[in-house]
């Protein structure tokens, strides 16, 4: 586990079995996706690598994503019947193995439609304990643990607009615990991740989405 | 690194109990009140009993069809007055292959300190509240001293089996188990820490070797076996037999062995009973 640790570290969560990291880990990856995509799924093509792909099936780990895209909790009773209920909400899915390389044993990679027409891909890891890792998203590498709040933006890669987003950040009193910027190349699409002490609230995301150069701008709650 | 011994030093020059030293350490750390933290650890509480009874109906049986109606069995014997080990131990029988029944079923439960471990301690501490009559605030307090052990067992060594292999997830809920135990039942602080340590000296080098890599088998079973060696620890250390290796010593040893173990032994079902001509069967027949 490693770091300092609390009682309800030790016990809990409170989960549907049978596993924290295949299961409860696989409900927040789910769930983590859903949140980047920032609407309601309606197509999923999930990608199962390593262990998810050969002991998932036991674990209910295809269950488990199912019902964090769906937006269920770990423990949500309804995990059970989530390829269910995923029919009846009009969210397709589909199950495919697959290699993503050298990434943590338990990784997953969602390519996801939503229903306004936002498309993205996710791709994280559980990592033990029920303790998740996002590390891409569409091209750009990040780590996103959700134990803050987070805001992801997509902006163009030019002087001054991580700047202008830092400023405003303070302006309304939001401290930044870490800070992540990577991009495709020199001049194109980047992408910004801050986790911060402060919950980020629409109207901070509004000002944001204002911002000159700023594409997009997400914000994830903690889990 | 934080000791279990300066929890128990602590304790026993304040006059508290060792469940009160880390009430007000936790208060502190996660800023707070006592009664926050008590309805908090209430609903994990909850849980646990609704895990228990869920379980001992037997209605359920895993994805894979290996698990489920066990605790059911070793219950009826019970209420039938045919125990051979008498009513208590055989009722935390029952409780432990009950909760983790219904984790292997996709039912909800607390991971206590794993989702593998589960059953251990909720069958150790319920059947003591039923056995003693201790109220509902002993217990929840009594959860505290638990998850107080796990803390230095998480900081010290690690509460994952992949990492560690079983010792660390069951030997870990089996000492957490035997800690709180001790308290319920009146023991002193020196005590909790002496049933620790007997409890996981008992559990050292147990590996993580999960058929099909499923927490089935022998990750159920187990769940029973770490909660009568965690009464039995209690048992000795509340009689006043002391551990002549200290817990937060026997804590460094489940962690050091747990990096000795190959990884075919850390739950990658590699090796051990997963690989057994049996194991291989019911791994290719299901999966």
């Amino acid at each position: 586990m490693g770091g300092k640790s609390n009682v309800f570290d030790l016990l809990g969560p409170i989960m549907v079995g049978p596993s924290s990291s295949h299961t409860a880990g696989a409900v927040r990856l789910g769930g983590m996706a859903r949140k980047i995509l920032g609407e309601e799924p309606v197509q999923g093509k999930i990608f199962l690598h390593g262990s998810f792909a050969t002991t998932g099936k036991g674990h209910g780990t295809n269950l488990a994503l199912v019902a964090g895209l769906l937006g269920m909790e770990t423990d949500d009773e309804c995990i059970p019947e989530a390829l269910m209920i995923a029919e009846e909400r009009g969210l397709n899915v589909r199950f495919e193995t697959a290699d993503l390389g050298d990434v943590h044993p338990n990784t997953v990679k969602f390519d996801l439609l939503g229903e306004h027409g936002s498309h993205v891909q996710v791709i994280g890891s559980s990592v033990g304990g029920g303790t998740i890792v996002i590390q891409q998203i569409n091209d750009f590498q990040v780590e996103i643990r959700g134990d803050y709040p987070t805001l992801v933006i997509l902006h163009r890669d030019l002087p001054g607009v991580v700047a202008q987003v830092t400023l405003l950040l303070s302006t309304v009193q939001i401290n930044i615990a870490r800070m992540l910027v990577s991009r495709e190349k020199k001049g194109a699409e980047a992408l910004m991740v801050l986790e911060t002490d402060q919950t980020i609230d629409n109207a901070v995301l509004d000002l944001l989405r204002k911002l000159p150069r700023i594409y997009q701008a997400l914000a994830i709650e903690p889990l | 690194m934080r000791t279990y011994e300066d929890w128990v030093i602590e304790a026993e020059t304040k006059g508290l109990k060792i469940s009160e030293v880390i009430i007000r350490n936790q208060m502190e750390e996660l800023e707070q009140s006592e009664q926050a933290l008590l309805a908090r650890m209430g609903k994990n509480l909850n849980v646990m009993r609704k895990s228990v009874e869920t379980g001992l109906s037997g209605e359920r049986r895993s994805l894979s069809g290996l698990v489920g109606g066990d605790a059911a069995k070793v219950e009826g014997r019970r209420s039938g007055g045919e125990s051979l080990v008498g009513n208590q131990m055989s009722g935390a029988i029952a409780r432990a292959l009950a909760v983790a029944e219904v984790n292997a079923c996709m039912g909800k439960i607390v991971a206590a300190p794993t989702a593998g471990s589960c059953g251990v301690l909720p069958a150790v501490l319920l059947t003591i509240e039923e056995e003693r009559r201790v109220s509902e605030q002993e217990v929840l307090r009594a959860l505290f001293t638990a998850a107080g052990l796990g803390i230095i067992i998480a900081e010290r060594a690690n509460v994952s089996g992949a990492e560690g292999g079983c010792q660390a997830e069951i030997g870990s809920a089996a000492a957490m188990a035997a800690a709180a135990a001790v308290e319920l039942a009146g023991g002193s602080p020196r005590q909790t820490a002496d049933a620790a340590a007997i409890a996981m000296k008992s559990m050292l080098g147990l590996v993580c070797d999960p058929v099909g890599g499923l927490v089935e088998v022998p990750c159920v079973k187990r769940n029973a076996t770490g909660a009568v060696i965690a009464l039995s620890a209690a048992e000795m250390a509340l009689s006043g037999v002391r551990s002549a290796i200290p817990v937060d010593e026997v804590i460094d040893t489940m962690g050091k062995i747990g990096n000795q173990l190959p990884c075919a032994l850390k739950e990658t079902a590699q090796g051990g009973l997963a690989v057994s001509p049996t194991g291989r069967r019911i791994q290719a027949d299901f999966l």
